[in-house]
């Protein structure tokens, strides 16, 4: 199959290439979302996809033909899954075949009948985002008035026997109160917290500046959180590293096409959440295409499965199994050529890229420049080209 | 580490699921946004885990199913310590 599916084989790459199975379906329901994050990763121009959502049924279809494939966790995420009103639908499929079954939300949306349908459903585990422990900063990053609520929803979480799982996104307006997030996520009675260092991507490359925190900054907040390990927590912490600042990219998404399968709001299959930025590049559709084939034979998962594709340093490079050469999206948004090798590596060529977003963050006048909220009107700007100038800064928006 | 004794009772902690994958060919212990793949003996230990049963009564229905597998006990005792220290099982 590795002939007929267009891929220059060499021993390393036929391997993975017939050896791959999904193990994640991340079904992305909606970019609808009552939410503006400004760190939020989907993409600029969602807002073309919000009048072609998949039915139910098609959802149901690509559940089962996932399944088949192999796949056995299913994020159901967005946008906001629950301004859908068929999750309840999706929650009682995705039991019947045996998912794991992982809801990840803002909690906006989350009611006392609706979470029992979910448990009654068989749904396995909510996963909620927390912004902060102030009231401002939460209203402010996500440019809407929903701390008390996130209160709330984390109690009824826990008063219906789920795990509680909390995702904080980790920026600069935020990574001063690491402890007190800690803190805060123990006394909500917490099981796992995962720290999520911001990564740039969609709306959070464009307020990249406004975002990034500083070494300084890091460096205190990783300690902090070492030492909150030392205290003897039971709570589990996932510290997600932030790329930018190490000198070895990332194994993005563990491999193009190795474990994560994406569907989108509108159907697109995608081996990442932000691949189709990549230029040039055709995928598949549940509407049109069978997802075994997109998975398997598709020129677009074929593309960047293994190392055959890379060009130096990468190529020759020892390590290039460990990184597999960092993110394509990263390397196409950032350096204009999605086979170079990501510019965080301290080997690539364009490496001052990344020192060059460090320093800029740092410039107060860069810095303070207005954040660009991810909602319709901006994404509606961004589609007719109006903030050209600040999206030409990178290669790749929308 | 925790010394594992004959008498014990363990459960799969709350929130895991145990089951068994085609696509694997193993049996898998499932949990927030993680899968553990478990090799051969691993699945059996957890298959018998219901609850009720002690290591001992563990120990000796692998035996008696298994009766050529040689040192089968020190397995057994591992796989529990590995599955305790990992926390996908708690004691009853
Ligand atoms: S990051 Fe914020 S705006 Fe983006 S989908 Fe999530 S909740 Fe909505
Ligand atoms: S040169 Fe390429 S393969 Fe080597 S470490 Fe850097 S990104 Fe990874």
């Amino acid at each position: 199959m590795t002939q007929t599916s267009g891929v220059q084989v060499n021993n390393g790459v036929a391997s993975s290439i017939t050896q791959s199975q999904p193990l994640w379906l991340l079904a992305e329901v909606t970019y609808r979302c009552p939410l503006h994050c400004a760190f939020c990763y989907n993409p600029t121009d969602y807002d073309k996809h919000t009048q072609n959502e998949l039915t139910t049924e098609q959802w149901i279809q690509t559940l089962r033909d996932a399944r088949k494939l192999g796949a056995i966790q299913l994020g159901i995420s967005g946008g906001e899954p629950l301004l859908r009103d068929d999750i309840e639908d999706i929650v009682v499929e995705a039991k019947k075949l045996g998912y794991y079954s992982n809801l990840i939300t803002s909690g906006v949306g989350l009611t006392e009948k609706r979470i029992q349908a979910f448990k009654d459903g068989g749904l396995d585990h909510i996963q909620l985002s927390m912004h902060d422990i102030t009231e401002e900063i939460n209203n402010f990053i996500t440019n809407t008035k929903t701390f008390q609520l996130k209160q709330k929803v984390a109690a009824m979480i826990k008063g219906h026997g789920y795990p509680m799982v909390l995702n904080v996104v980790i920026h600069r307006y935020n990574i001063d109160h690491m402890k007190e997030i800690l803190e805060m996520a123990e006394a909500l009675g917490a099981d796992y917290i995962e720290l999520a260092n911001n990564q740039y991507y969609g709306w959070s490359l464009v307020n990249r500046s406004q975002l990034m925190p500083t070494r300084e900054q890091l460096e205190r907040a990783e300690a902090v959180t070492n030492e909150f390990r030392a205290t003897g927590t039971k709570m589990k912490i996932f510290y997600v590293v932030p790329d930018y600042f190490n000198d070895r990219p990332k194994k993005c998404m563990n491999g193009w096409g190795e474990v994560f399968m994406i569907v989108t709001a509108n159907g697109d299959v995608l081996p990442c959440h932000s691949a189709r930025s990549l230029p040039n590049m055709q995928f598949p559709n549940v509407k049109d295409s069978d997802l075994g084939w997109s998975w398997k034979e598709s020129p677009a998962f074929n593309k960047y499965r293994g190392d055959s594709w890379m060009k130096e340093p990468c190529r020759s490079c020892e390590e290039k199994e460990k990184d597999l050469g960092g993110c394509r999206c990263q390397s196409f948004l950032l350096t204009g050529d999605a086979e170079a090798a990501d510019p965080v590596c301290s080997k690539s060529p364009h490496h001052h890229l990344i020192e060059k977003a460090i320093e800029d963050a740092k410039n107060p006048v860069i810095a303070s420049q207005p954040i660009l909220f991810r909602n319709d009107k901006n994404s509606k700007r961004i589609i007719s080209g109006e903030l050209k100038e600040l999206t030409d800064k990178f290669h790749a928006l929308p | 580490m925790m010394v594992i004794e004959h008498t014990d009772v363990y459960a799969l902690a709350p929130h895991h699921r145990f089951q068994w994958e085609d696509a694997q060919n193993s049996y898998v212990i499932l949990f927030p946004e993680g899968m553990v793949k478990l090799h051969g003996g691993a699945g059996e230990v957890i298959k018998r885990l219901d609850g009720k049963v002690t290591v001992g009564d563990v120990i000796a229905d692998l035996k008696a199913t298994f009766p050529d597998a040689e040192d089968i006990e020190s397995d057994i005792i591992g796989m529990f310590e590995l599955a305790l220290s990992k926390a996908w099982l708690h004691k009853v």
